[in-house]
């Protein structure tokens, strides 16, 4: 899977290749558009490939990621409405304040198995969304306008659309690889060990459960990482972002590309996102199609669309 | 006199009104090769759920290599050197053969909070469980996926599995369960090896392998010991005649292959 050039080798190298050549191309067509909406795609591939992590690797179904997409946004929101523009200080708290709530939330999640699991995790990213929409000195039901891009001291600039876009690809980049030699490592095999078989884990001496809440961190804070990506890049943020729907909306780009896949995420995210985009230029109703479309794939498409190019890899 | 590695005392568990462990009190000396029988629904299974620490007894202690292991969880007692077979079946599908056993070598290889190496190349992992693949004959099948090996190669699978945990004493429930005769002697050929070299409890149905292999023989009736002793006496055994003996040979040909 490593070396040779295989169909889905060449699928993602090429949606790689257009995702680097993007910005050439949109400045010489000055194509604004297309680079907001593919700095939103690679951003919330940055969120999936997050949660891949933990449902398509881990078998943990977490109904609530949305909420670490939040809370990184809020995070960068919040401080820059204190003052504090640095993104040497936003970030990290982003991403630390993800992973403490993820911490919470997998302490009392991962105890439960199954539907109880999924409800649990839901229930926790409502309580965010709602404890959002109270926070009236931030917006409150609005949301906020972040008025000022995280600042690096003069080293990058957050608001140069392509230095941004450029930013947001890297960090996609190294999530995916951080994530693929994180499930082939030691750890990894421990969390893909307990979604095959979790009593077999325990019968042969793994206290599992730590492994997988230091798992569920782990995808907390890249996804707040990519949240604190999302308020710069929409210089907004809003409860809605927490809403139940999109967590959902962050399990299908997941399952459409293909469940414990390393390009699964990406793929799915960006032929979710596109084709939404481009449904909703010739019909008010994208949902009609789009819906029967994810049917299909959850029907006949066990590995979501990573796996037609090479077969199902997984059992 | 000889230390025990595993001491039970008045083991009691209850499942609604149904006593499935009635007071069992069992000591299996370093090296003994114990096999446990009786008839379907005598408990046996129970035991071990309960020595693996998967159930939680209601009264009664275990002890093994002197240490109480009654309240502690099923990865410490694994940690501990005991070790299990499932009777069912329970592996790593979607994973090869050497992988399932590689993974059980990874448990007690240090903790496995190591996130950047190929855990899949790492030789200190797969050649202990190669080793163990190979002591139960399933070398040649080490880089198939699970899901295509067959029933057979499950058990021994299952055996290597748990051996690769290098555990003091192995608790092995019915290997035997669902095989044909061909599978059946391979896998009595097994057990020969293992026994001497490793403590074992043997959970299993085949009357003329339990005979044959085990030092002593304990009897299962509703959940309570009823003789407990070596081969020969149980055979002379009135009580195991009258409760188990008469009858299993009546049906020991009706029941080949349905475990």
């Amino acid at each position: 899977m490593k070396s040779a050039i295989t169909p889905r080798n060449a699928v993602a190298g090429g949606l790689l290749i257009v995702l680097a050549l993007l910005p050439v191309y949109a400045s010489w067509t000055g194509n604004v558009f297309a680079m907001t909406l593919f700095t939103r795609i690679i951003i919330m591939a940055i969120a999936a490939v997050s949660l891949d992590l933990i449902m398509g690797y881990g078998g943990m179904v977490s109904f609530g990621h949305a909420a670490y997409l939040g809370i990184g946004a809020y995070a960068v929101g919040i401080l820059w409405k204190e003052g504090i523009a640095s993104g040497f200080l936003q970030w990290p708290v982003a991403i630390g304040a993800s992973a403490l709530f993820a911490l919470i939330v997998g302490a009392l999640s991962l105890r439960t198995r199954g539907i109880y699991f999924i409800m649990i995790t839901l229930a926790f990213a409502q309580m965010a969304y709602y404890a959002a929409l109270g926070m009236d000195r931030y917006g409150g039901d609005d949301g906020m306008t972040i008025r000022q891009r995280s600042q690096f001291a003069g080293l990058l600039d957050l608001n140069n659309r392509t230095l941004f876009y450029y930013l947001c690809f890297a960090i996609l980049i190294g999530s995916i690889f951080l994530v693929s030699r994180i499930v082939n490592s030691r750890f990894g095999l421990v969390i893909r060990g307990a979604r095959s078989n979790e009593r077999r884990m325990r019968a042969i001496g793994f206290p599992v459960f730590r492994y997988r809440l230091v798992c569920f961190v782990i995808a907390g804070a890249l996804c707040g990482l990519a949240g604190a990506l999302l308020a710069n890049h929409t210089n907004f943020v809003s409860p809605a972002m927490m809403f139940w729907t999109r967590s959902g909306d962050l399990m299908v780009y997941v399952v459409l590309g293909g469940l414990g896949t390393p390009f699964g995420p990406l793929i799915g995210t960006a032929t979710f996102l596109l084709l939404e985009e481009g449904l909703s230029r010739v019909t008010e109703y994208s949902g009609l199609f789009l819906g029967p479309g994810l049917l299909l794939v959850a029907l006949y498409l066990r590995g979501g669309i990573e796996g037609l190019f090479g077969g199902a890899r997984r059992g | 006199m000889v230390e025990s590695l595993l001491a039970i005392a008045g083991l009691t568990k209850r499942f609604g009104g149904v006593v499935a462990s009635d007071g069992i009190t069992l000591d299996i000396p370093h090296g003994e090769f114990h096999a446990i029988i009786g008839p379907n629904g005598a408990g046996k299974t129970t035991l071990i759920g309960l020595l693996a620490g998967e159930i939680t007894p209601l009264s009664g202690t275990i002890k093994f290599d002197g240490n109480d292991v009654t309240g502690i969880p099923v990865h410490s007692r694994s940690k501990l050197g005991l070790a299990r077979s499932f009777q069912i079946t329970s592996l790593f599908p979607d994973f090869t053969a050497l992988d399932n056993v590689a993974l059980a070598v990874q448990a007690h290889a240090g903790h496995s909070f190591r996130f950047w190496r190929d855990a899949l190349r790492d030789n200190s992992l797969r050649a202990p469980a190669a080793e163990a693949l190979d002591r139960v004959g399933l070398s040649a099948r080490a880089d198939i996926r699970v899901n295509k090996l067959s029933h057979g190669e499950h058990r021994q699978l299952e055996i290597a599995v748990a051996l690769a945990t290098r555990p003091r004493m192995l608790l092995l429930d019915e290997p035997m369960a669902g095989m044909g005769p061909e599978e059946s002697a391979r896998m009595v050929g097994i057990l020969r090896e293992l026994k001497g070299s490793i403590t074992t409890l043997l959970i299993e149905h085949d009357m003329e392998t339990v005979f044959a292999l085990a030092d002593r023989i304990t009897v299962l009736v509703y959940g309570r010991v009823i003789a407990s002793g070596d081969p020969a006496t149980i055979r002379a055994d009135t009580a195991v005649r009258e409760a188990y003996l008469g009858e299993q040979e009546a049906t020991a040909h009706g029941t080949n292959g349905n475990g």
